[in-house]
């Protein structure tokens, strides 16, 4: 606490210079910049317009608080994009931290760092009004058993969807949520399942007719799906990272973020 | 002569620029067996294809019994089989054995199924191939080749056979053999059309001689006559050079 | 021998060298993870029979219709021109189109028109753009295979009296395709690496599987597991047609 304290003092006074006596000085990938990675293109709402430099978005809004925090000006701050692929190779990196939604999961871990969770993301099923109209108003566990499910390859809904919901038929694996709405909108499958505010964002504005059947209730879960930074694995960052947001969990400023781009994500019924 | 068989009536033939027939005017009759004799490329093959349709005529008329073939649009399926053509170079079909070679157009054509066996087993021994009526063609010698050809040729039942070159792969032993079959055939009534390059085959077997020349017909005769008495200077300097 | 020896060599530099390299530890464990093959292989190869059974009722389509369009456009009749005009832009129009956006067109266009359940299943659609890309390749590879076949064959199954159609039938065909034998040896090898395609629409296949696994477990090791699989397969294939070409190429020599 005491490092991070000082780190907002000297930021207050030094602006875009680290004094060396700073947590992350030295330990970036430039001195003195941040260079933070988003996806390739960075979707809404966790960044707007695919434009992570306006800081408009959820995680283009932490990143720059959380660069704040760390002791980095707004203009300090370096962004990258990277595809999921590239972030968990082996090898150099060209980003200090990398956020596109990455679900802490113990596997990953191994190979990549993660930092704390910044966001604690309720999956939601995202269907269509006619599947809702068929019996959806209400959902259980048995109307979601009969659903054809659809998920992205490389978020952890499809363990979600296998091990919760257990459909009657094997789900259908899509590299994108684009692929997933056309199939979707094709009729190929019945529903998806996205963290809340994606599945909020898709139903409104991507699917014809889209809408949003449930919410698993985060807390509920055993294994609850958390957003976090992703370093390189022995990163000496991430005790930065770490400590930064744990003043930004603290002080508010993570859910005042949330409050700010996430809001719709509230009213959504729980499915039980 | 009576009405000829086959009737050839000013035909003109050229591939481009050459003019390879150049107003062939010929008859032949019904039973009668004519051997076309020529330098290399004055047009012998040529005027076999264009006496069973194979290719079309440029000019003139190919009657087959008083009926015009070479008239455009005219349906030369029926035709074909009623004439036979076995070309210089064999042509079997090499994914077939000899007696598929043969049995193919009987069946597909003229819908013998088991009656054709008996009568192409037959044709296979009377030239000699018994032995070899289930070998593919590149198990067998040219001149075994050749022979099937014929049999596929008069397993069809054809009224006239246009035969060309057929003994030039042929090993000198088998000519003979050849010759006896060729004549019998035209016992049976069959008119032949025979190019060849062989002076001594066709003095010996053919009723009459055409000598062709640059795409003309600069001589026929009785062989005799042709062969002992040639009338032209062409044919003269054309036996000399074939006959040293 | 000189041959097995450099062979030799080459293997030790390789086997020797690479765990040299500084970053070997890491690319074994992200590549190479033992655990992870054995725990991974039996889900990839199960995911593997999807893909030959997609590759196996692919190819009799492709074969029919590769055949269909390659006899149309070798149609002679002036009233079949038609029809020959149909089988050049069919050819042209799906050689043209990469493999991976015709799935996607198909996959997803077509069902997207508004079929009901099952037609509209990524299975029948992504098989169905396969086979229009596979079909247009086999129509050219069995087209020159017809044109390869001298036309004294076609002159002697005329003059036998033979029909057109059964000229084609019983002297050109048989031919001919045993000709393109080879090259279609070659087109399946691909076919095989591109039923891999239609995990883009759905499907878990193996290449899918592989990355699904490769996300959960943030491991590379399932891709090489993946990569061996089609190995065992592609590359007696690839060894077959090798073969049967250069028989073809010294049977006609
Ligand atoms: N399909 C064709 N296209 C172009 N020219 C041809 C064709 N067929 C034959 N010719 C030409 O026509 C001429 C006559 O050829 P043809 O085969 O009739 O001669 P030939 O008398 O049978 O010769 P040979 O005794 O060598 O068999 C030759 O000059 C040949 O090159
Ligand atoms: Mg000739």
């Amino acid at each position: 606490m005491k490092t991070v304290l000082t780190a907002a003092i000297f930021s207050a006074l030094a602006g875009a210079a680290l004094a060396d006596g700073h947590c992350a000085a030295g330990k970036t990938l430039t001195d003195g910049t941040l260079t933070i990675a988003t996806g390739n293109p960075a979707y809404y709402p966790w960044v707007i317009d695919d434009a992570p430099e306006s800081g408009q978005g959820f995680e283009a809004a932490v990143a720059y608080a959380l660069a704040e925090e760390m002791g980095f000006a707004a203009d300090a701050v370096t962004w990258v994009r990277t595809s999921f692929d590239e972030a968990i190779q082996p090898g150099a990196k060209n980003f200090d931290i990398n956020m596109q939604q990455y679900s802490i999961t113990e596997e990953r871990d191994k190979v990549v760092d993660f930092s704390a969770p910044y966001y604690t993301a309720p999956q939601a099923v995202l269907t269509t009004e006619t599947v809702m109209a068929a019996g959806g108003t209400s959902p259980t566990m048995d109307f979601l058993k009969e659903l054809k499910w659809g998920v992205v390859a490389s978020t952890t809904a499809l363990p979600v969807v296998m091990e919760q919901i257990q459909p009657n038929q094997s789900p259908l694996v899509y590299d994108d949520n684009v692929n997933v709405t056309a199939a979707i909108q094709a009729g190929q499958i019945d529903a998806a399942l996205f963290d809340l505010p994606t599945a909020l964002y898709l139903s409104a504005v991507v699917v014809e007719g889209g809408a949003i059947l449930g919410q698993f209730d985060p807390n509920a879960a055993e294994d609850p799906d958390q957003f976090g930074a992703l370093m390189p694995e022995g990163s000496a960052l991430k005790a930065c990272v770490d400590a930064a947001l744990a003043v930004m969990t603290e002080n508010g400023r993570l859910a005042e973020i949330e409050a700010q781009w996430l809001q719709e994500a509230t009213g959504v019924p729980l499915i039980k | 002569m009576p009405d000829p068989k086959l009737s050839l009536r000013g035909v003109e033939k050229s591939f481009g620029e050459a003019h390879v027939l150049r107003g062939i005017d010929l008859n032949i009759g019904a039973g009668e067996l004519v051997c076309l004799i020529g330098a290399s490329g004055s047009g012998k093959s040529t005027l076999l294809r264009c006496m069973n349709g194979l290719e079309p005529v440029d000019d003139g008329a190919v009657l087959l019994d008083g009926v015009d073939i070479a008239e455009p649009g005219f349906d030369l399926g029926p035709i074909r089989q009623r004439i036979g053509i076995v070309f210089q170079s064999f042509n079997l079909f090499p994914h077939m054995s000899a007696y598929e070679n043969v049995a193919l157009a009987p069946r597909r054509v003229l819908q013998e199924t088991d009656t054709a066996r008996p009568r192409i087993e037959a044709l296979f021994q009377r030239f000699g191939l018994a032995d070899h009526i289930n070998k593919y063609p590149d198990q067998l010698s040219g001149g075994q080749q050749q022979r099937v050809a014929v049999i596929r040729a008069l397993a069809m039942r054809p009224e006239t056979l246009l035969l060309d070159e057929i003994t030039s792969a042929l090993d000198p032993e088998l000519v003979g053999e050849v010759l006896d079959v060729l004549r019998q055939l035209r016992n049976d009534g069959m008119t032949m059309v025979l190019a060849t390059h062989e002076m001594s085959f066709a003095r010996d077997v053919a009723d009459r001689v055409v000598f062709m020349d640059q795409g003309v017909i600069a001589e026929e005769g009785a062989p005799e006559d042709i062969f002992s008495n040639p009338k032209r200077d062409r044919t003269r300097r054309f036996l000399a050079s074939v006959l040293r | 021998m000189i041959a097995g020896l450099s062979t030799a060599i080459v293997v030790v530099l390789v086997v020797v060298l690479v765990p040299l390299a500084p970053g070997w530890d890491a690319v074994k464990r992200s590549f190479f993870d033992a655990e992870t093959f054995v725990n991974t292989f039996p889900t990839l190869l199960r995911a593997f029979l999807l893909d030959v059974a997609i590759f196996a009722w692919s190819v009799p389509m492709i074969f029919a219709l590769g055949l269909a369009i390659a006899l149309a456009r070798g149609a002679q009749s002036a009233a079949l021109f038609p029809l020959r005009i149909f089988g050049a832009v069919y050819v042209d129009l799906f050689r043209g189109i990469p493999v991976v956006l015709l799935v996607y067109l198909v996959g997803f266009g077509v069902p997207g028109l508004g079929l009901p359940r099952p037609w509209n299943s990524p299975y029948i659609w992504g098989t169905v753009a396969l086979v229009l890309t596979y079909s247009a390749y086999v129509a050219e590879v069995l087209r020159s295979g017809i044109e390869s076949i001298h036309a004294s064959q076609r002159n002697a199954a005329i003059c036998l009296g033979l029909s057109s159609r059964d000229t084609m039938r019983y002297v050109i065909l048989p031919q001919a395709i045993r000709r393109v034998v080879p090259a279609n040896m070659n087109m399946l090898v691909a076919l095989q690496k591109d039923v891999a395609l239609l995990s883009f629409i759905g499907p878990v296949e193996i290449l899918r599987q592989a990355g699904i696994f490769k996300s959960l477990l943030a491991n590379f090791t399932p891709y090489v597991v993946a990569a061996v699989i089609f190995l065992c397969v592609t590359v007696p294939a690839t060894r077959y047609a090798d073969y049967l070409l250069n028989k073809d190429r010294n049977a006609r020599s």
